[in-house]
């Protein structure tokens, strides 16, 4: 039965902007528990990693052009390039090698 | 900081925030393809990106409303996806005027996003709220609008542009991971693992069964406390490398 659209995005913003809040309004001092901030930590890039891949081989027509992104943004991302320079070029890879693969 | 109006404030945010709209608008659009997928309309779309501005977030919670996952799912989801906010909101407490109006600290938490983040971050002294929504003017419409657009052109889109667009996201992730993985050795790692860790879990059969939203969580939980443990991190380098 839990299939309102718009009580899913009230929830998903509630959230996002209780974790935004919360820390900069309440915490005063420095979290304690090492655990915790090591845990925090390293939360953002397990969660990126996880849904990068295999998830952008999928993503696309032909497993081949998604694996090409992923190279291309590894690259360009350890080159310096911006955010927005990394997601035009993933994008620009899969159009050029799906031209070429499917014709 | 000090000699610096509200006006002028909000005018050199603005201008700092026209560049990440721009980039947004983009990016969303190709979230927008995403909410599609997702049955969701132009306006819903709209509504979502112009209240939890969260790339990788939204991107999460779509893939719950798609499944109709449930309420619960969705709000777990959000909160491990958005779980890095905890950190930039953390170190933005320590950037802030304890003599500022405590309505500004709400205010500003609204726009915690990685570039916004970056732009504050990058200025002298306390932040200033009116910079942050002289920035948000710009970015968090230009974030919706392009997700409401998304969801509109992407009927009208060719497969293949659609199929090139789809990586945006993606691509925009590892911009978020790779570059802190090149200074770390335990991050590259890290997310090597993971990588292998997620393909595997997707062909194992009892965790394969799952929705894709709860491998997520599942695999975020366990792998990164198992980092935690292996490789405390300190809060000191935490602090400045959420600010860089």
């Amino acid at each position: 039965m839990q299939d309102n659209v718009y009580v899913y995005i009230l929830i998903m913003a509630a959230v996002s902007y209780a974790i935004r809040a919360l820390p900069v309004t309440l915490i005063r001092g420095r979290i304690r528990s090492p655990f915790l901030q090591s845990f925090l930590y390293y939360v953002p890039y397990v969660t990126l990693s996880v849904m990068t891949f295999p998830a952008i081989i999928q993503a696309t027509q032909t497993p081949l052009s998604g694996a090409l992104a992923l190279a291309a943004g590894i690259l360009a991302a350890l080159a310096g390039a911006s955010l927005f320079q990394v997601a035009s070029l993933c994008c620009i890879i899969v159009l050029l090698s799906e031209f070429l693969l499917l014709h | 900081m000090r000699n610096e109006t509200n006006s002028q404030a909000f005018r050199a945010g603005f201008h700092d925030g026209i560049p990440i709209g721009l980039g947004y608008f983009a990016v969303a659009f190709a979230l927008g393809v995403a909410a599609r997928d997702a049955g969701m309309t132009p306006f819903q779309g709209f509504l979502a990106s112009i209240l939890c501005n969260a790339s990788a977030g939204e991107y999460a919670g779509f893939t719950v409303i798609a499944a109709r996952s449930g309420y619960p799912g969705m709000a777990l989801i959000t909160l491990v996806a958005n779980a890095r906010y905890l950190l930039m909101s953390t170190a933005m407490s320590q950037r802030l005027d304890p003599e500022m109006k405590k309505i500004h600290r709400f205010g500003m938490a609204m726009y915690i996003t990685d570039e916004i983040f970056a732009i504050e971050i990058a200025r002298p002294g306390y932040l200033h709220p009116f910079y942050t929504y002289g920035a948000a003017a710009i970015a968090s419409p230009m974030w919706g609008a392009g997700t409401a657009l998304g969801i509109l052109a992407g009927n009208l889109m060719p497969v293949r542009i659609v199929s090139a667009l789809s990586v945006a996201l993606f691509g925009m992730f590892l911009a978020v991971i790779i570059p802190p993985a090149r200074k770390d050795r335990v991050i590259l790692v890290l997310v090597l693992v993971c990588f292998a860790a997620s393909w595997i879990c997707e062909k194992l059969p009892l965790t394969g069964s799952l929705s894709q939203g709860n491998r997520v969580i599942l695999l975020t939980v366990i792998l990164s406390a198992a980092a935690a443990l292996l490789f405390p991190h300190p809060a000191e380098e935490e602090a400045s490398e959420a600010a860089s």
